[in-house]
């Protein structure tokens, strides 16, 4: 199962601002009477996009100018809250293909790292000028560079960091682990030996 | 060299290390529910892959199941096709399947326990963050997505980085009305909703020596809430006379030299932690949540935060949170009007939960126009509860008494808030739109502050409304 190796996603940018975003927010529970996740990139932030009455509500994400964004700009926190992989799946099945935001919940973070879906982390002041320039000009391109822990905007650059283990999956191709766990099979077997309950 | 439990019970799981640098962690036991498993199962037919161990994973059905309709085909059609994909999945792959005719469904993170399945000195992981649950009997127990429920469904072992450990003590004794919720809340308000970030939480101290077990659940599930993995309490008496018994402790022999290997995984006194963080039990008051996260908490004789009296860095979120609550900075939270009152969740859902509360609703009244509901967190609490009686005084007192599962807790069954309504909850999560209307708005409590709230029709004092002053709690 060869990944592909991601070692930087670029595209044009969209800001959701605020902390502490958690996944219920970016995926409504009732969203996730699903068998599959197909189908729930429509659903992401579907209540602070839509009204009761399914009418668009005021929302960057509603915004002609930022459609087809691919790189998510917020705060603090995000994607706090549930384990749900839902979340990052609808961020993905958006057509997201990288988040930058001043932290990320643990689970979240792991969750999206599996799904090859890089998060950057990067200071409340970059960020308030890539959101800036995005602002004014939403054709800007927006690259994380993962390997180099960079995030290049028009004509600026700024750093970003990005968990040494993360990177490294991302950057090698094997953010999905699974390939490397199942090569492990006699080791896994010898560990539940010595383990009296299993 | 002195070693806590989490390392103990790291070291003894880590099958080897990953070339990523993480560790490939076996998972002792893992627990699947119906919203984060079909696609794992899904993903492993893709890969032509199969479930490795079997006899280590359990499931149940919780999240989506009705609490006021028990006969299927449930009128919700998608939630009817969960149930019966998780059914064919378990029994394609011979899974324990505490099904909805077993007598045994629950929440998962109420099921574990009251079957004995979840022990110290394991690991445990589910795909849903309340796994944390699990950490009060000494078992290192993460949420996990579902990529990593396939990973364990296929291998047992997912991979992880190891966690620094924050060890949190509460020394002294709690006053009356103030109980394992109100420790969690007042924590998570201390260290933050991220405060917990890489870190396991390590609870220590009189309180957590003298709290039951399900009293300790209570705070290890919400460590999540306050950013941690996981949390845990170390295995003591009290843990082993919990699980003496239950349908899947270890029998004879095998139990004696269970307790031995239990006892051996307790963090030794003199081993080192990444961080130490002391509270005093007496500053804990009952705690009621005003805002948007389960941070965002104050002592029930405080002020809602107004945002001039905050640092500036939080004025925005306070802001946020009052405009969504509809609420005035500078305004007390006691007396706020709720619509709705909820008892149940796998935070407080459990048997003492509803006993505690019973005992002091007797002959007392839903207010007018409060729609007071409580949903027992398995069917085992539920015919224990009905064979004390506790269901009758709930009914006559004019709350709602329901069949099993998470419920109001996130709305994916039809117990949902409508429109702006208020809702007094003894769940663990207020974020907005947690309980199934996009403008809800909840305010996490302990059961009986949810009780005094139904029964006075706002937020109220539990000391005042039912005068637990005399009684000793924990
Ligand atoms: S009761 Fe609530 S928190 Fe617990 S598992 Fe169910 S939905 Fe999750």
């Amino acid at each position: 199962m060869a990944l592909e190796k991601i070692t930087q996603v670029s595209g044009t940018a969209v800001s959701v601002p605020g902390n502490d975003i958690d996944t219920d927010r970016i995926i409504p529970a009732r969203f996730m009477k699903c068998i599959t996740f197909d189908g729930l990139g429509e659903f992401m932030f579907y209540d602070v996009r839509k009204n009761e009455d399914g009418s668009n509500k005021e929302h960057p994400l509603n915004e002609q100018r930022f459609a087809g964004a691919s790189i998510l700009l917020s705060g603090n926190n995000f994607g706090c809250g549930s384990s749900r992989e839902h979340a990052p799946q609808a961020i993905a099945k958006a057509g997201f293909s990288g988040v930058i935001a001043e932290g990320f919940a643990e689970i979240f973070f792991g969750n999206s790292t599996t799904l090859g879906l890089p998060l950057a982390v990067a200071t409340k002041e970059d960020i308030q000028s890539i959101a800036a320039a995005v602002e004014a000009d939403p054709t800007t391109v927006v690259t994380i560079d993962v390997e180099n822990q960079r995030i290049r905007f028009g004509d600026q650059e700024v750093t970003c960091f990005i968990r040494e283990s993360a990177r490294d999956s991302l950057v090698e191709g094997k953010w999905d682990p699974i390939a490397e766990l199942l090569e492990g099979d006699e080791q896994i077997n010898a560990t539940a030996k010595k383990l009296p309950y299993v | 060299m002195a070693k806590s439990l989490f390392e103990k019970v790291w070291n003894a799981h880590t099958v080897r290390t990953l070339s990523s640098g993480e560790t490939q962690l076996f998972i002792g036991t893992h627990l699947i529910h119906e919203v984060t498993s079909p696609q794992a199962f899904g993903m492993l037919r893709e890969m032509g892959l199969g479930v490795k161990f079997p006899d280590r994973t359990f499931a149940t059905v919780d999240h989506i199941v009705p609490t006021n309709e028990t006969v299927e085909p449930f009128s919700d059609a998608l939630a009817d096709a969960m149930i019966k994909e998780l059914r064919k999945n378990c029994a394609e792959s011979d899974i324990t399947f505490f099904d909805l005719d077993s007598g045994k469904q629950g929440v998962v993170h109420i099921v574990g326990p009251e079957q004995g399945i979840t022990q110290p000195g394991t690991t445990i992981a589910c795909g849903d963050s309340h796994t944390s649950t699990h950490g009060a009997f000494g078992a290192i127990a993460f949420g996990v997505g579902t990529s990593q429920v396939r990973n364990i469904l296929a291998t047992q072992t997912m991979a992880m980085s190891k966690l620094m450990v924050r060890r949190i003590n509460v020394n002294g004794q709690l006053s009356p009305g103030v109980y394992a919720k109100d420790v969690a809340l007042h924590i998570i308000r201390m260290l933050g909703v991220n405060g917990g970030t890489g870190f396991a939480y390590e609870y220590g101290g009189e309180v957590f020596d003298s709290m039951t077990m399900e009293e300790r659940m209570t705070v290890c599930n919400m460590s999540i809430e306050g950013g941690a993995r996981c949390g845990y309490v170390n295995p003591d008496e009290t843990t082993f006379a919990y699980l003496k018994g239950r349908p899947y402790s270890p029998e004879g022999e095998a139990w004696d030299a269970a307790v031995e290997t239990w006892k051996s995984y307790a963090s030794d006194t003199d081993c080192d932690y990444d961080d130490v963080v002391e509270i005093n039990a007496a500053d804990i008051a009952p705690t009621v949540t005003w805002g948007i996260n389960p941070g965002q908490g104050i002592s029930i004789d405080e002020n809602i935060p107004s945002p001039d009296s905050v640092p500036e860095d939080q004025v925005a979120g306070i802001e946020e949170a009052l405009e969504f609550m509809q609420f005035e900075g500078g305004a007390p939270i006691k007396g706020i009007s709720i619509d709705v009152a909820f008892i149940g969740s796998c935070t407080n859902g459990r048997l003492s939960d509803f006993e505690e509360v019973a005992k002091h609703i007797e002959g007392r009244l839903v207010a007018d126009g409060v729609q007071a509901i409580v949903v027992p967190g398995s069917q085992v609490v539920a015919s224990i509860a009905e064979e004390k009686g506790l269901d009758k005084i709930f009914i006559s007192a004019g709350f709602e008494w329901r069949a099993a599962g998470c419920s109001m807790c996130l709305a994916m069954n039809p117990d949902k808030l409508v429109g702006d309504q208020i809702c007094a909850s003894s769940s663990n999560r207020n974020f907005k739109g947690r309980q199934g209307s996009p403008t809800g708005r909840t305010l996490l409590m302990s059961p009986l502050m949810v009780a005094a709230a139904a029964i006075t029709g706002k937020v109220s004092d539990v000391r005042e409304v039912f005068g637990v002053s005399e009684t000793a709690s924990v």
